[in-house]
This record gives C-alpha cells, sequence and structure tokens, in this order.
C-alpha cells in the first residue's frame, strides 16, 4: 500500500504551496483546536523556536497550552512523560535535535520503558519535534538523530521530506497514542532566513483542513524500473535529482520514501525490489548500524533471489561532522555519490 | 565521618488524632516491616528471583507520608519501593506476585522489585533510576493542574537523588510554574555505601529549597505523625496554588542497600544510635500510652497483617508464570 503524494496536486491555479515548517504549524493549529489535551513546550517558543514551528501559537493558545522552558531538556521531556501519563497530549519542541543527548535518560529509559514495566498500565502520547542533520553548525548541531534512537523499541520515528507528508504525518503522530520522534532535516523547514534545500519537492501542495497519512506507509516518490533507491529526509531530494539526472542517461530508477523508518514498511521496498532486481539505500546517519543496514539485512533475508547486483549503501562516513562547508560535503551523501552508487549497480 | 543524629522533637501527644487514622499508620507500617522481612526470607532460601532493596526502618517515613495524601493523589516511587507501594495501598499479594514475576503480579510480572506500584490506587510503577522520577512527577502535577482536579503528586526519592541533573531540573520547573507537587526525601543517610557528607557541602538537602524559590522542611523521619503533618500541610499548599514543597524526612536504613550487602561502611556510633530509633516498636509503645487503642486491638491487627502476608505468599508461589508471548506485549499502545 502507498499512497502518491505528487499525483494528488490541483491545477496550477488552485494549489497552495507551503514549505514543511507551514505545513506543520497549521498541522498543530487545528489539532491543538481539535483536541484540548494537546499543550507544546520547550525553549524559546514563545519567539518561534530555533525553526519558527511554534510561530504564533501562544497569542493562538496562551501560555497554558505554550509552555516556554528553562533550558532543561531531561526536566520538560521528563515533565512532559508525566503529563502524558495522566492524559495529556505533549509536543515537545526541540531547538536543536542534537540537544535530545541531554534527556537521554528520560526518552530511551523511562518513556518507552513505562508502559512494558507497568505490564500496560500507562501509555504515554507524546510527541518530540526536533530538527535532525547536518547544516554547517558543526559536530555538535549535526547529529542525524534518527539514527541514535532507531534501535530503541517503544519508539516510533517519523522522517518526513515533503510538506504534504509533513502535515498529515504530524496529525497521525499527535494522534498516536505512543512516544513519537518527528525529525526534520534542518535544510527542510524552510523557515525564513534558513537555507532550503533545492529540490522540485522541497516546497509544495499542502490541502488545507484535515488528512491523515498513517504512520508506518512508504511512498514511491519516483516510479522507476532499473533501480530502487531507498531514501528519507534530506536524503530523498538529492536521490530525486539524481534520477532525474540519471533518466537523461537512459536509467530508470524508483525511488522510495519511507517516511517513518518505525514503523518502517518493509513491503513496499520488497516489492519494488523485485520489479527492479538492484537496491541502493540512502541515509544521513552514520553508515556503522545506520537504519540502512537493517533495510539491507530484511532485503537479503526476504529476497536476495531477486537482486542482479549486492546492495548499496550511501551513508554519512563513521566521522563526527566536520565544519568546513567543504569537508561537511564530503561526508553527508550528495547527488554525485548516489549517481555514482546507481551507475556502480548498472555495470553488474 | 561526622554523624548525623536524629534529634527527634518533642512527641506530640496523639489523643487529637482520628484513633482509625492511627491504627492504619501502625498496620501499613507492621504489614511493611512483616513484608519485607518475608521477602528477605523468600529470597535467601532462593525461592525468589531477581535483586531486592529494602527499606527496613523507613516505615514511618512513607506511610506518614502516603496517609497524608487523598487516594486519588499519585506518588512516584525508587528502587526502594516495596514500602512505598503498600503505604500508597497497593495490595501485599498482587505485590508479592509482582516480586516472584508472576503474572497476577501489579505488574503483570513484567516490572519486579524494581518498578512495583499500581495506577489504580496512584502508584506509578517505581522508576529506578536515581532522579529520574522528579520530572515525572512534576509532569503529573502538571496535568492535575491544567485540568485544576485538585489532586497532587508525591515524589519519593532519596538523598543522593539530590545530587542529579534531572531533579535540579524537576524542582526548578515545579517552583516557577508552582505545580502541586510534593518532593519526599528519604535521607536515610547513604547512597549505597556513600555517606552523605561525602557527596554534599551542606548539612541537610532541604537547604537547597531555598535556591529554588520554594519552602524546605528537614524533619525526623522516624516519627509517622510528624511526617503525616508535614506532608499535610505541604499538600495543603500546593493544593492552594502555592506550588511545591521540599519535605526532607531523616531516617535509617536498618540493613545493607541490598540484600547482599552487610553495610559495614557504617560508624558503630551512628548505628547505635539509629538503630534505637525503630518506628514500629516506638509507635505501639505510644499508641498504647496516649490512645485507647489498647494491646488487645494491636495484636488483632498484626495477626491480620501476619494472616494477610501469609495468603499473600499462598497467592504468589500458586500463581501462573506469564505466558511466553507476553514478552513482546506492552511495547506500543
Amino acid at each position: 500500500m502507498s499512497t502518491h503524494s505528487v499525483s494528488i496536486a490541483p491545477d496550477k491555479e488552485t494549489r497552495r504551496d507551503l514549505t514543511i515548517v507551514q505545513a506543520l504549524r497549521e498541522a498543530i493549529r487545528e489539532e491543538m483546536h481539535r483536541d484540548e489535551s494537546i499543550f507544546v513546550i520547550g525553549e524559546d517558543i514563545r519567539i518561534g523556536g530555533s525553526f519558527l514551528f511554534t510561530l504564533g501559537l501562544l497569542d493562538e493558545f496562551g501560555p497554558d497550552r505554550v509552555i516556554n522552558t528553562p533550558i532543561s531538556e531531561a526536566g520538560f521531556v521528563g515533565l512532559a512523560i508525566g503529563a502524558a501519563i495522566q492524559g495529556m497530549r505533549p509536543v515537545v519542541d526541540f531547538q536543536y535535535g542534537d540537544f535530545l543527548f541531554t534527556a537521554y535518560d528520560q526518552i530511551v529509559q523511562q518513556c518507552t520503558k513505562l508502559r512494558y514495566m507497568s505490564g500496560g498500565q500507562v501509555k504515554i502520547p507524546l510527541v518530540i519535534q526536533m530538527p535532525t542533520g547536518a547544516s554547517g553548525r558543526g559536530a555538535q548541531h549535526a547529529n542525524a538523530m534518527e539514527g541514535f534512537f532507531f534501535h530503541v523499541p517503544g519508539l516510533k520515528i517519523v522522517t518526513p521530506a515533503t510538506p504534504y507528508d509533513a502535515k498529515g504525518l504530524f496529525k497521525a503522530a499527535l494522534q498516536d497514542d505512543n512516544p513519537v520522534l518527528f525529525c526534520v532535516h534542518k535544510h527542510l523547514y524552510g523557515s525564513k532566513g534558513r537555507p532550503l534545500e533545492r529540490s522540485s519537492l522541497s516546497r509544495g501542495y499542502v490541502p488545507e483542513g484535515d488528512y491523515v497519512i498513517p504512520l508506518g506507509v512508504a511512498d514511491i516518490k519516483r516510479p522507476g524500473t532499473d533501480v530502487t533507491v531507498v531514501a528519507n529526509s534530506l536524503m530523498l531530494h538529492r536521490a530525486l535529482n539524481a534520477a532525474e539526472d540519471l533518466a537523461k542517461q537512459g536509467i530508470s530508477v524508483e525511488v522510495i520514501d519511507p517516511r517513518c523508518l518505525v514503523p518502517m514498511d518493509m513491503n513496499t521496498i520488497i516489492e519494488s525490489v523485485q520489479k527492479t532486481s538492484r537496491l541502493v539505500i540512502v541515509e544521513e546517519t552514520n553508515e556503522r548500524g545506520g537504519w540502512g543496514a537493517q533495510v539491507a539485512a530484511d532485503v537479503a533475508g526476504r529476497a536476495i533471489g531477486y537482486l542482479d547486483a549486492p546492495i548499496r549503501r550511501v551513508a554519512t562516513p563513521d566521522v563526527p561532522i566536520p565544519f568546513s562547508p567543504v569537508l561537511e560535503t564530503a561526508v553527508i551523501p550528495s547527488e554525485e555519490r548516489i549517481r555514482a552508487a546507481v551507475l556502480e549497480l548498472m555495470r553488474t | 565521618m561526622k554523624i548525623i543524629k536524629p534529634n527527634p522533637p518533642q512527641l506530640k501527644d496523639l489523643t487529637g488524632y482520628d484513633g482509625a487514622l492511627l491504627v492504619e499508620i501502625y498496620r501499613r507500617m507492621y504489614l511493611i516491616r512483616h513484608f519485607e522481612q518475608r521477602v528477605n526470607e523468600l529470597f535467601l532460601k532462593g525461592i525468589m528471583p531477581g535483586t531486592i532493596h529494602l527499606s527496613l526502618g523507613q516505615e514511618a517515613t512513607t506511610v506518614g507520608a502516603c496517609l497524608a495524601l487523598q487516594p486519588n493523589d499519585v506518588i512516584t516511587l525508587t528502587h526502594r519501593g516495596h514500602g512505598q507501594a503498600l503505604a500508597k495501598g497497593v495490595k501485599a499479594y498482587a505485590l508479592m506476585a509482582e516480586l516472584f514475576g508472576k503474572v497476577t503480579g501489579c505488574c503483570k510480572g513484567k516490572g519486579g522489585s524494581l518498578h512495583v506500584g499500581d495506577m489504580s490506587v496512584g502508584a506509578l510503577p517505581a522508576i529506578a533510576i536515581v532522579g529520574a522520577s522528579s520530572p515525572i512527577a512534576a509532569g503529573i502535577a502538571f496535568a492535575f493542574k491544567y485540568y485544576q482536579t485538585g489532586q497532587i503528586a508525591l515524589n519519593f526519592f532519596g538523598e543522593g537523588t539530590a545530587n542529579k541533573g534531572d531533579w535540579h531540573e524537576a524542582l526548578n520547573l515545579a517552583a516557577i510554574w508552582k505545580l502541586p507537587v510534593v518532593f519526599l526525601c528519604e535521607n536515610n543517610l547513604y547512597g549505597v555505601s556513600t555517606h552523605i557528607t561525602d557527596v554534599m557541602a551542606i548539612d541537610y538537602v532541604a537547604e537547597r529549597a531555598a535556591a529554588y524559590g520554594m519552602p524546605g522542611v528537614t524533619i525526623y523521619g522516624n516519627d509517622p505523625i510528624l511526617v503525616y503533618d508535614t506532608v499535610q500541610e505541604a499538600a495543603a499548599h500546593a493544593r492552594r496554588g502555592n506550588g511545591p514543597t521540599l519535605v526532607e524526612c531523616l531516617t535509617y536504613r536498618r540493613g545493607g542497600h541490598k540484600r547482599d550487602d552487610p553495610a559495614t561502611y557504617r560508624p558503630t556510633e551512628e548505628v547505635e544510635i539509629w538503630m534505637k530509633t525503630d518506628p514500629i516498636p516506638a509507635f505501639r509503645a505510644r499508641l498504647e500510652a496516649d490512645t485507647r487503642v489498647g494491646e488487645a486491638q494491636l495484636a488483632l491487627v498484626e495477626e491480620s497483617v501476619m494472616q494477610e502476608l501469609e495468603e499473600a505468599v499462598a497467592f504468589a508461589l500458586n500463581s501462573a508464570e506469564p505466558p511466553a508471548e507476553m514478552a513482546l506485549e506492552h511495547v506500543y499502545a
């Protein structure tokens, strides 16, 4: 099962294009009007937070539901867990996802385990909205955070790449009864004053009003027949650009956006590999133990007989992210590296 | 090493207190003491799995604090949580079954000694990472305030917790937002083997309350009435919308940190002073001296507790193990 977000856009005259941050703001406003148990908490959110996700919420919903915090990540994540246990639906806004490490125990040991350890006595519906990935700020503001949490049972991990997906997935996350990490790449928000990735989909059509994209459903962003490329978040845009380029050379690339890393829609990926017989996985996480390794293992386990070539992974090497723009560009997967991986598979 | 003394104040006359409350205080302390002694025996015999952290000697603090709350108030528990759970009203048989990892346990056998609790009596299954429960308790209080339910949260922790970052963050958040929560420190002087004077440059944890702008008080924690009165006042303060209070109760572990710890790191003088402060015989003597609750009634209470414990052990031993597929349940809601 998959939904094709690109194909539902109406005519040029009537369509409304938004960035991801605009789509997310619309989603949370609609949900906060619908559900009084939702509140937002985080640092500097009265002025919109780092990426302006919460811009305007204080005026609209007041200080009881839009809570500006001290610099106390463990404290306010723990507080959100407690509030969720008592029936609220907190949205924790992180300035940078990288700061989640200071709340690691609260997320990994408390948030994901209290339900399990208590034999199902509590549920913790909680969304953490977090900027992820490298954006020219050096090693401590550049982690692809989704990778660090991929191993943890009890979390769901969403990595939207387009404004349409962001709104629908954010609504699904807010309505889910489990903790959800909602990871948006720093180059994809499109916040004022921030660079936006150059791509045909980084701005796009977002319907007004309610729609929900279920968690755990991948989307074929570009159909193709020769090679399957699985790529999420920022990497999806680079994969699409690479695919467009490769089409000029007569290579038909199918680009799949998993949209959620947990739960992962393996069926859509397997079906594609059965058709193309070649697989490239692109992720911004460090290569060792990245989510792409799990996808590769699952494809090998379930569909190795369909493969005509080895599985190729394009990931960030196992280094911290350097500051120098030249060095950062060298380690983060690029269109060029994705093209090269596809071409290599086509030669085998 | 500096000896921290109990310094009990002049004991209050019990005549002004409700007789049923006084008997219930005694019953719960007696239940906790004998529950834990029973657990210790079962453990040493090798019948009970896992590990255990006993709270022998700290019963007055947990019972005084929990009985000062309303039934629908919520507590968070520590790794040393059997007493806190029983004090809040978790049933002895469900707690015993949990320690055996049985499916009839209060957490279906998936929590064990370190994670006991029952939300139906307002006891959030225990958080066994030191400090982590304090922000969560503040969050429970946040929801109570948001929905204006009039309930409060009470966060149990030990004195060692007062050096953890999560704890500091939680006290600050609770103070700035005036959350209805009581931070209840069971100061038993030791974090495992490490004495409080080795890890704090001040004498008492409650001194830190001033740094957050909340009231703080240090009391003798082996008098359940003193604890009861103090926590009631802190709870009323919270319910009136005035925010949190830090209540520090001085008490003492009558044994080691856990089952295999002989606690030889404690100075003899300190042990001698504190071993004389056993709250249970002391409170029993006060009841007999101050009230109409006589020896006969207390003997009946004790007998019924022992009967309850016999039944709890039998229930736990006769209960089924959890089915293997339960290991995969309760990960997601």
